[in-house]
């Protein structure tokens, strides 16, 4: 089930801001199928990382490869185009679009219901039928009416899982997908990544360890821009120099 | 089932309350050459049909051009040469003065799409100012003459456009179908798109949409409409001038959504007829028009910055909660 094919990788990123160097060489592999975690510290430049995978940024120097075909000249809409999706730390909702409009935005470019300007908008309802499974799976289906601007922190990060999901991506990047929830909401959204990491590949940025031990196959560890370790969670717990970037000294 | 009759409900306003309205503004445009003089009304609508189509780009994209009257005045100019020099048809002559009008916003907007805010304000404004610099120039737009004594023509060989009413009503015609594509675009697939760029544009890429694409169609959407405008404009007026291409007219459209209410259907109309009718009944006064007008707008920004149709709505919807 776990293929040793990386669908992601990206080698020798470099991204400087004005001599600034918030990602240094970075090299990760990210296998087919499988649910990537990217951890460290506050200001390791995981989300530069992000920007950088989906080239909303462009990074100094280093190459970029999705499923085998060089995407690092290419914009972002392109790279989503070729099923490389993010979502992004601060939830990205049209706010006062209703969560059913949220969903059918992502789904209306895949079936070329984007450009029609000589149509009345009810032509979207042939998506309402897909629109709605995706949000009931995470289950918003009571609140497909409400614009999403009303909708709590954790229900507009489901809804951002919804529209990602709509788009049925081969891999999806989400940045810190449980930060500001609760604790049941964290339960429903790791049941949902596991359920989504089925036939797709996950990278995520998340803080919550126990979230990161639960879920993914293998971490990528960050510090300082650079990577620290990497390997399967028991692996990198145990490595103290984690330890250390990542608690600070340590106490017993 | 469930869906879609929720999903009609969230509408702004009830649909029913929306066709009565509609219906009893076509009634009053109908009527309105025998209260008021026709070629006021003329120029007030086509005034209105520029303010909407700007309105397409500022309220549904959030794009500010400083650049318009390029396409509004520049179709003037196209159709005034094709139906004076050519001899052509007027209808014919309207079309091909979008059509210019729609090829110009293409080359304007591919130049200026990329840019945001006040960038992009200011390319439009500098290419609106080489363009109304080449008619300035150019021999067929006879500098500061303009092209005068347009014929009006007979409408499809038929209608003699040279009877007021019948001019009055095709003008009508124009508007009625230029406010109904806008309305049209923004109530499309196409505009609900258009929605999502604007309330979250780095979502809409990530999401895989090119978004300067979609930025340019309306775009060369809003410069079209505008052209359908000043196109309309100059077969009523008979002529086309340099006024029409100039920074001032450019000014004068932002000026109009403003006042009536950016983001609106109609507030733009109504801003378009409110500062023409202004224009025509301070003319014979000695207050000076520019100054009045001016203070109208700034009272319109500091007391009701939604414009005189924004307000209006926001109240009715505050009272229906």
């Amino acid at each position: 089930m776990v293929s040793t094919q990386p669908i992601l990788s990206a080698t020798g990123l470099t991204m400087e801001f004005r001599g600034f160097v918030a990602v240094n060489n970075v090299t990760i592999a990210v296998n087919e199928g499988t649910v990537h975690a990217l951890i460290g510290p506050n200001g390791a430049g995981k989300t530069t990382v992000f920007n950088l995978l989906t080239k909303f940024l462009t990074p100094t120097r280093g190459q970029i490869t999705f499923r085998g075909s060089d995407i690092t000249p290419l914009k972002p809409a392109e790279v989503a185009r070729l099923g490389l999706v993010r979502s992004f730390q601060i939830s990205a909702v049209f706010p006062h679009l209703t969560v059913l409009d949220n969903v059918r935005i992502a789904l209306q470019r895949p079936s070329n219901l984007a450009t029609q300007f000589w149509r009345s908008s009810s032509a979207l309802s042939v998506l309402d039928e897909r629109a709605m499974a995706l949000i009931d799976a995470v289950g918003l289906a009571n609140y497909a009416h409400l614009p999403a601007v009303e909708l709590s922190y954790g229900r507009k990060r489901a809804l951002e899982i919804a529209t990602t999901l709509a788009l049925d991506p081969a891999m999806l990047l989400l940045d810190e997908p449980m930060a500001g929830m609760g604790h049941e909401d964290i339960g429903r959204i790791s049941d949902l990544i596991r359920r989504i990491a089925r036939d797709r590949t996950v990278l995520m940025v998340e803080h919550n360890l126990n979230v990161v031990a639960d879920l993914c196959d293998r971490v990528t560890v960050l510090a300082r821009g650079e990577i620290l370790a990497d390997g399967s969670y028991e692996t990198v717990s145990a490595d103290p120099r984690v330890r250390e970037a990542y608690m600070g000294t340590e106490h017993d | 089932m469930a869906v879609g009759t929720q999903y009609l409900a969230e509408q702004p306003r009830p649909r029913a309350l929306s066709v009565v309205f509609g219906a009893v503004a076509i009634a009053a445009l109908v009527a309105a050459p025998f209260a008021v003089y026709p070629v006021l009304m003329m120029n007030v609508l086509c005034f209105a049909l520029f303010a909407c189509a700007f309105n397409l780009l500022i309220g549904y994209v959030g794009l500010l051009s400083f650049g318009h009257a390029t396409f509004f005045g520049g179709a003037a100019y196209f159709t005034a040469h094709a139906v004076k020099v050519w001899g052509w048809e007027p209808l014919a002559g309207i079309l091909l003065g979008a059509a210019g009008a729609a090829a110009l916003g293409l080359i304007v907007g591919f130049l200026a799409i990329r840019r945001q805010g006040i960038y992009f304000a200011m390319i439009t404004l500098a290419l609106g100012q080489m363009f109304a610099f080449i008619c300035l120039q150019a021999p067929f737009t006879h500098g500061e003459d303009g092209i005068q004594g347009v014929p009006r023509g007979h409408l499809l060989g038929l209608i003699d456009l040279n009877q007021p009413l019948a001019m009055y009503y095709f003008t009508l015609a124009v508007f009625l179908f230029g406010f109904f594509a806008i309305w049209r675009i923004v109530h499309s697939p196409f505009g609900n798109i258009l929605q999502a760029i604007r309330e979250n544009e780095r979502r809409a890429i990530s999401l895989g949409y090119r978004v300067d694409r979609y930025k340019l169609g309306a775009f060369v959407m809003s410069a079209a409409l505008a052209g359908l405008a000043g196109a309309t404009k100059a077969i009523v007026f008979q002529f086309a001038t340099l006024t029409d291409v100039q920074w001032q007219m450019s000014g004068e459209v932002i000026l109009m959504t403003l006042l009536g209410g950016i983001g609106t259907l109609i507030g733009p109309a109504v801003g378009a007829g409110l500062v023409i009718a202004l224009q025509n009944y301070l003319a014979a006064s000695d207050f000076p028009v520019t100054v009045l007008i001016g203070i109208i707008f700034v009272v319109c920004v500091l007391v009701f910055r939604r414009g005189i149709v924004g307000e209006i709505m926001a109240l009715m919807k505050r009272k229906t909660g």
